[in-house]
C-alpha cells in the first residue's frame, strides 16, 4: 500500500504536438497575455469564446479534454469559496431572502463571473506545465530572467533550485511513505481522531523527514561539486533553447486573439 | 600492470583533520600513495578507516591539512587547479539517490559535461557513449525516479563517464545495491578497466576486489598494507584485525590451498574455483 501515490506534480503529459514543441519561453510569455485577456472578459459571450479557445487548445495540444479539466480539481474549493462570497456579499436587487442573508441579482452575476474567471485562469495556465518538460520550463525561466542577472538577480540559481526540487519530489514522497509506514508499524495512527490530533500525529513524520532532507542536500551538493558544478558561469546546455519563427508567430497570434476578444467585447456587446 | 606506468594521483604524507571534528583526531595521518595509470586499485578498510576521506582528496573535494595531493602533476591545494582536477578524476558515491541531479536520464548524464562548458553536439555524443557503456541507452528518455537502485548507480557512473575523465573513483558504489545490481556494476567496472580507465574502487567487500590489480588497506587513518590481491587474501588473521571478513569462497580457497596443496587458481574467482575443483570428482 502506498499512501501518497495520488499526488501528481509537474504533470507533464508527453505528446507530439505543435504546442509541446514550442520554445518554453514562448509559452511562459503567453501565460500572462492570456490571463490578462481572461481578466478583461465580463460578458457571457466572451466567456463562451474563451471556453471554446480552451477546447481548441486542448485539441491542438493533443491532450484529452478530461485530463485538462482534471488539472483544475485542486482549486475547485477556492473557486466555490470565491463564488459563495460574491453571492452573499454583493449589494443590489434582492431576489431571495433567507433570514439575515440576502441574495441579489448582482451577487449571482458576480459569483458566476468570478468563478468562471478563476476556473479559466487555472485551466489555461495548466497548459504550460502539461505541455512543457520541467527541465525546459526551468531553462526557459533562466533564459527569460537572464537580463536581470547584471542587477544581481539569481536567475541560474533559481532555475537550478526549481530543477532539483522537482527532481526530489518523488524521492521525498517515497521517504515520507517509508517513515509513515515505520510509525504505523509501531502503533501510530494518521487517519483517526480530530483534525488537530491527526495534524499532531504528523509532527513525528516531519522531523525525520527534515533531517533526511538536509542530509540529502549535503550529499547532493558534494556530488554536484565533484561533477564540476560552479554555478551558471561557463555552463553550456546539451539542448540549448532555440527561439524560432514559429514561436514569434505563436506569441503574436496569442496577443492578437486577446486584443481581438477584448476589443470585440467592448464594441459589439452592450 | 605496467611498472613504468605514469602516476595519475599521488598523496604525499597526507594528514587530514575534519574542521568540525570535536575529537581533533586525524581521519588520515601520514598517508602516502600512488595511483598508476590504467590500474584498478582496491582501497579497503572498515567503517571509519579513512577510505572515503582519502577518496575525496583525489577529486579535490578535500584539501590535505598537511602534505600534498598531486593529480596529473597538479596540486589540489591551488584553487586554480580544482576544475582541471575534477575533470581528470570523476567520482561516484555510495548513495545513488543523492547524486542524481536531472529529472530525465540523459539530462542527468549531461550535467557534468554541461558544467565543463562543452558545445551541445559534443555533450550529446558523450552522453550517448556514457549511457551505452552503463547499459542505460534504452532508458535515456525515462524520468530518473523510475529507475531501480542498480540503474540509478549505473546512471551515476554514466554521469561520471560523460565527463571523459581518465580516472574514476568509486566510493563504495555497491553498498546500497542488491546482488544483481552489484554484479552489473562490477561487470561495467571490468569493462572500463579493460578499456584503459584508471579505477580506484573503495569497498569493504573482499569478493569485489578479485579482479583488481593492487590493493591498499586502511585502518585508523593509516595505510596498513599495500600489495597484490593474492597475498592480501592469504592474510587471514590480519584481515580480521582490519575488520575485513573473507567470503566463504576465499576462505575455502585459502584453507584448501594450505591443507591439501591442490592446484588452485591464483585468484579465487567462482569460475576459477569451479574449473579447479570439478575435475576432482
Amino acid at each position: 500500500m502506498k499512501f501518497l501515490n495520488n499526488l501528481t506534480f509537474g504533470q507533464y503529459v508527453p505528446a507530439d504536438s505543435p504546442v509541446h514543441s514550442l520554445d518554453p519561453r514562448c509559452k511562459i510569455l503567453a501565460v500572462p497575455v492570456v490571463l490578462t485577456g481572461i481578466f478583461m472578459a465580463g460578458h457571457v459571450a466572451a466567456f463562451a469564446a474563451w471556453a471554446g479557445l480552451l477546447a481548441a487548445l486542448a485539441w491542438y495540444s493533443r491532450l484529452p479534454f478530461r485530463l485538462v479539466l482534471n488539472s483544475a480539481k485542486p482549486v475547485l474549493i477556492l473557486v466555490a469559496f470565491t463564488a459563495l462570497i460574491h453571492i452573499f456579499f454583493t449589494d443590489g436587487t434582492p431576489i431571495l431572502k433567507l433570514g439575515f442573508v440576502t441574495i441579489t441579482r448582482e451577487g449571482v452575476a458576480a459569483a458566476a463571473q468570478m468563478g468562471l474567471r478563476l476556473l479559466l485562469l487555472v485551466l489555461f495556465a495548466s497548459f504550460l506545465t502539461l505541455t512543457t518538460k520541467p527541465m525546459e520550463l526551468s531553462d526557459g525561466l533562466e533564459r527569460l530572467f537572464s537580463p536581470l542577472v547584471r542587477f544581481g538577480f539569481p536567475a541560474h540559481e533559481l532555475a537550478m533550485m526549481m530543477t532539483i526540487a522537482l527532481r526530489f519530489i518523488p524521492t521525498l514522497l517515497t521517504e515520507t511513505d517509508r517513515i509513515m509506514k515505520a510509525q504505523l508499524a509501531r502503533g501510530a495512527s494518521f487517519d483517526r481522531g480530530s483534525l488537530w490530533k491527526r495534524l499532531k500525529a504528523f509532527i513525528p513524520v516531519l522531523i525525520p523527514l527534515f533531517v533526511i532532507v538536509f542530509q540529502r542536500a549535503e550529499e547532493l551538493a558534494t556530488a554536484m561539486e565533484a561533477r564540476c558544478y560552479r554555478g551558471g558561469e561557463g555552463r553550456t546546455r546539451m539542448r540549448p533553447l532555440r527561439w524560432s519563427g514559429r514561436d514569434t508567430a505563436a506569441l503574436a497570434a496569442t496577443v492578437a486573439v486577446v486584443v481581438a476578444l477584448a476589443a470585440g467585447e467592448r464594441s459589439l456587446l452592450p | 600492470m605496467k611498472t613504468d606506468a605514469r602516476t595519475v594521483c599521488e598523496l604525499r604524507d597526507v594528514t587530514y583533520v575534519y574542521p568540525s571534528g570535536a575529537s581533533g583526531r586525524a581521519a588520515l595521518s601520514g598517508v602516502s600513495l600512488e595511483v598508476r595509470e590504467g590500474e584498478w586499485l582496491a582501497l579497503l578498510g572498515s567503517n571509519g578507516s579513512g577510505k572515503s576521506t582519502l577518496a575525496r582528496h583525489l577529486n579535490a573535494l578535500l584539501i590535505p591539512t598537511q602534505g600534498d595531493c598531486i593529480v596529473y602533476g597538479m596540486s589540489t591545494r591551488d584553487p586554480a587547479n580544482v576544475f582541471a582536477v575534477r575533470s581528470a578524476v570523476s567520482m561516484v558515491f555510495q548513495n545513488p539517490e543523492n547524486q542524481i541531479v536531472g529529472t530525465v536520464v540523459d539530462e542527468d548524464a549531461a550535467f557534468g559535461p554541461e558544467n565543463q562548458g562543452l558545445p551541445p553536439a559534443e555533450i550529446e555524443s558523450r552522453v550517448e557513449r556514457a549511457l551505452e557503456a552503463a547499459g542505460l541507452l534504452a532508458k535515456r528518455a525515462k524520468p530518473t525516479y523510475t529507475l531501480s537502485g542498480g540503474e540509478k548507480q549505473r546512471l551515476a557512473v554514466a554521469g561520471a563517464l560523460a565527463m571523459d575523465a581518465p580516472c574514476l573513483v568509486l566510493d563504495e558504489p555497491t553498498a546500497m545495491l542488491d546482488p544483481r545490481g552489484r554484479a552489473d556494476l562490477l561487470a561495467i567496472m571490468r569493462a572500463l578497466h579493460d578499456g584503459g580507465k584508471t579505477i580506484v574502487h573503495i569497498t569493504h567487500r573482499l569478493e569485489e576486489i578479485l579482479w583488481c590489480d593492487r590493493a591498499v588497506v586502511l585502518a585508523g587513518g593509516r595505510i596498513e598494507w599495500e600489495g597484490g590481491v593474492e597475498p592480501l587474501l592469504r592474510q587471514d588473521g590480519a584481515l580480521r584485525k582490519w575488520g575485513l571478513d573473507a567470503p566463504p569462497l576465499v576462505a575455502l580457497w585459502r584453507e584448501l590451498g594450505e591443507e591439501t596443496g591442490l592446484a588452485l587458481p591464483r585468484i579465487p574467482t567462482l569460475e576459477g574455483m569451479i574449473d579447479a575443483l570439478c575435475p576432482l570428482q
